[in-house]
């Protein structure tokens, strides 16, 4: 195979070692983004998932909406809410970064937190309205914290699925650690250490993560621990 | 309101649909590119995992697959395979999307079909082992067919995920399907708004109609019976988004 | 203490009241059992006393109050509530769950881990189990538990829905005499359901049998209805074998047992002979003082002194408050037809079988 002189050395540590300073930056845009994401999307789907639980005619229309917002690529959704928020001000782009994101999160999480509660068992509902349980103690008391394997189950997917997709922002102008694979690309010679440095970042990233909120669930859930059967 | 007509003028304009960089021509490449490596995705990862499911082994391979997969970013992968393949001296109009998208696809159909397998009922493998099948024909008389709502599911959501990453691949060159207007109006700022959001509007399009195309052959390919198989709960077991 | 008055529930969208018109009366200390077929209504009954379903007509009273008229969360509360499953909130460790009423109810630390520590023993579980999550028990170990938890704020009343219907039988078996002696020691007013007769038979001071709709056919302690029953529903739902049924209820004290054919081992062979000929066998059983020894056949005694000879053991010998059907049981298995009665040693009596069937008919 003949070696094209079309990118430059595959990996360049001198370049790394020189930009350690926007290496930084950039982490910390991308752990921005994801955060806010998340933040804003489990609030939203909050509200939206006590909304199913209490009238659950409404769930297949919500479900349904959310799908839709997450079938659409997260690009298209960029591209669809860009002219009207604009991307002239960084405010801007990142409000459009945004909207993409967290409507991308809004099914996973929406369904996990309502089946999180469904999947309670009827017995323990039931126990626990018999023994004098007023509905709003039950629901914090109980059902919440039994349900907190299949949120946490919820966040973990989407907030790696999240990591991911700021890479895309890239595209607007911010994109956290996305930011180096564009432009490793855009570069008049193709510059593979940047882009390298993007994706091995952010997966790590969406690893280390992704085994932190595992961690935290665990914690959260002491009574899943060394099951007998 | 100005804005909405310009999008309208844009679809209007001559050429538009037909033309090099019409849109037909470009839905087309778009729906090439995904479903070439759908294709070799289904060839190649759904034996192996129909084979896995029925011999109860792998399973923490089934999970790692789909972790992976999310953990990592299409659009870097993309881009990362376009490395490879400048330095082999390849146009990047076409390998390097497929290759990602190759690896994009293959998580939930693998999955899935190892998910279907395995969560057909120990039981009735055994009663059907016990009435005599072979276990060829237990695997694709029983199991496969029980199988089916996950496996097609699997099928779908690998494509829908795939079609929706097509676009990425329009940052490579000038590929990309309809991806192209997207990533060139977003290139020009301001003033390439109006196709930035004719392309999304058609990519969702594209998406959404594809999405509810394959429910549809889904429900009508599968018997009454199977298709609580399908169920959410699974899906949510198998951890498939 | 409960009054059931011409209740009535019908649920939307049903033809027929799943509850029409039951009137019943419980009282302080009663160990009512509603049994019937399945879908005869007693659990709708049964949850309509904690007002976890609401009556669509009639008053229901618990100590003199219409349930209707207070809070649902202070009714329940002061009513100990077991299901069949159980019901253990998986997320809290045994202790916390037995204490959840207790805390409910705002009982200062100290009080609520006394409680609890006494409750576990009460139902026969260690106190190192207190620290473990549900998850880690046993079917019989978690309605243990749950029976625990229903007590734990000391109501005075105690609903119990099938609580012994997910254990096997062995395990239920178990269960039931425990809860049996836990009821004769505590004296709570106890309302519970079974589709079992047997059980309801077994546990019940008084029985209920429902009929579809929570019609009331019979309400009468268990001799009574198995003595009489009111009509030939009652009569296919108890079943067959009745007066087995009714002899399992009553102890051999509570009838009368024979001397029988004994003497002691100084009497003389004449007395012995005069014993089996009265008594019409050929077997006489021997006494030292009041210890039985065990028996022996005439043509073994050949003028021979009593108490050179070895006497058979009798095999099964039964304590005075065994059932009467054990009793039949020991009759109809042993060699000389008897039941041989002994308690701790001493001897009571025999019975046979004639002695056993007069019991019945009377």
């Amino acid at each position: 195979m003949i070696l094209a002189q079309d990118t430059a050395p595959l990996f360049d540590w001198d370049w790394v070692g020189r930009n350690l300073d926007a290496i930084w930056e950039r982490t910390v845009e991308h752990l921005a983004l994801t955060g806010v994401a998340l933040t804003v999307g489990i609030m939203i789907a909050v509200v939206l998932s006590v909304v199913a639980l209490r009238r659950p005619r409404t769930y297949p229309t919500i479900t349904a909406a959310t799908g839709l917002l997450y079938t659409i690529p997260a690009l298209a959704v960029f591209a669809l809410v860009a002219p009207f928020v604009g991307i002239g001000t960084a405010t801007q782009r990142f409000i459009t970064a945004e909207i993409a994101l967290v409507s991308y999160t809004l099914l996973i999480l929406i369904r996990n937190i309502v089946t999180g509660i469904n999947e309670v068992p009827a017995g323990v509902r039931e126990a626990a309205m018999g023994m004098g349980y007023r509905d709003g103690e039950r629901v914090r008391q109980i059902e919440l914290p039994l349900a907190v394997p299949a949120v946490m189950a919820g966040i973990r997917i989407a907030t790696v699925t999240v990591i991911g997709l700021v890479t895309v922002t890239a595209l607007l102008g911010l994109g956290g650690l996305g930011f180096f694979i564009l432009d490793g690309l855009r570069r008049s010679i193709i510059f593979p250490t940047e882009i390298i440095v993007g994706v091995a970042l952010s997966v790590l990233l969406a690893a280390l993560i992704d085994l932190s909120l595992l961690g935290i669930g665990r914690v959260l859930t002491p009574w899943a621990r060394g099951r007998g059967t | 309101m100005d804005f909405l007509s310009d999008v309208i003028s844009w679809f209007a304009e001559t050429g538009r649909w037909t033309g090099d960089d019409g849109i037909i021509p470009r839905t087309i490449e778009h729906l090439w590119l995904a479903s070439l490596p759908m294709l070799i995705a289904v060839v190649v990862a759904l034996p192996v995992a129909v084979w896995l499911g029925h011999r109860r082994i792998g399973g923490f391979l089934a999970n790692a697959v789909v972790n992976i997969g999310r953990a990592v970013p299409s659009f870097g992968l993309i881009i990362l395979a376009a490395v490879f393949f400048a330095r082999a001296g390849v146009s990047l109009r076409f390998w390097p999307g497929a290759v990602a998208l190759l690896a994009l696809a293959i998580p939930p159909i693998f999955t899935n079909a190892y998910a279907a397998i395995v969560t057909v009922p120990g039981e009735t493998v055994e009663a059907a082992r016990g009435m005599g099948f072979t276990e060829n024909e237990t695997l694709w008389r029983i199991e496969v067919p029980m199988g089916a709502p996950l496996i097609l599911a699997g099928i779908r959501i690998s494509f829908i995920q795939v079609l929706a990453t097509v676009p990425l691949a329009a940052v490579l060159s000038s590929g990309g399907g309809l991806g192209q207007y997207v990533v060139r109006g977003f290139a020009q700022g301001a003033s390439g708004l109006v196709e930035v959001f004719a392309g999304a509007v058609l990519i969702a399009a594209l998406t959404l109609g594809a999405d509810w195309l394959l429910s549809r052959g889904e429900r009508l390919v599968l018997p009454e019976g199977l298709r609580r198989r399908g169920s959410d709960e699974i899906r949510a077991a198998a951890s498939i988004s | 203490m409960i009054r059931l008055d011409n209740v009535t529930k019908m649920f939307a969208g049903g033809t027929h009241p799943a509850v029409d018109g039951l009137s019943l009366a419980v009282g302080r200390g009663e160990f009512v059992v509603l049994v019937g077929p399945s879908g005869c209504g007693k659990t709708t009954t049964l949850k309509m006393i904690n007002r976890l379903i609401e009556p669509t007509s009639g008053r229901i009273e618990v100590d003199g109050r219409d349930v209707m008229t207070v809070p649902p969360h202070e009714l329940r509360r002061s009513i100990g509530y077991v299901i069949q499953q159980v019901g253990l909130f998986p997320h809290r460790t045994i202790g916390q769950n037995v204490a959840t009423v207790p805390r409910l109810l705002g009982w200062e630390e100290t009080r609520i881990s006394d409680r609890v520590r006494e409750l576990i023993e009460l139902v026969g579980l260690e106190g190192s189990m207190l620290g473990r999550y549900p998850a880690e028990l046993s079917g019989g170990q978690q309605q243990r538990v749950g029976v625990a938890r229903a007590l734990a704020a000391d109501p005075p009343v105690l609903l119990m829905d099938e609580p012994f219907g997910a254990v096997d039988p062995i395990v239920r078996a178990r269960l039931q005499d425990e809860f049996l002696e836990l009821q004769s020691r505590l004296e709570k007013t106890v309302v519970f359901v079974t589709h079992d007769i047997d059980e309801a038979i077994l546990l019940g001071s008084r029985i209920a049998i429902l009929n579809v709709g929570a019609v009331l056919e019979q309400h009468d302690t268990p001799e009574g209805i198995l003595a009489k029953p009111a009509n030939g529903f009652v009569e296919s739902f108890i079943g067959g074998e009745r007066g087995l049924k009714r002899l399992a209820l009553r102890a051999i004290n509570q009838a009368g047992v024979s001397r029988g054919p004994v003497v002691d081992v100084t009497a003389t062979t004449e007395e012995a002979a005069k014993v089996m000929g009265e008594h019409g066998v050929s077997w006489v059983g021997l006494l030292s003082g009041e210890r039985l020894l065990g028996w022996v056949d005439g043509s073994e005694i050949e003028g021979r002194p009593l108490a050179e000879l070895t006497p058979h053991e009798f095999l099964v010998s039964l304590r005075s408050d065994s059932s009467l059907r054990a009793a039949l049981d020991a009759v109809v298995t042993s060699h000389a037809r008897v039941a041989v009665v002994v308690d701790d040693g001493i001897y009571r009596g025999m019975l046979d079988l004639e002695a056993i069937a007069e019991e019945i008919t009377e």
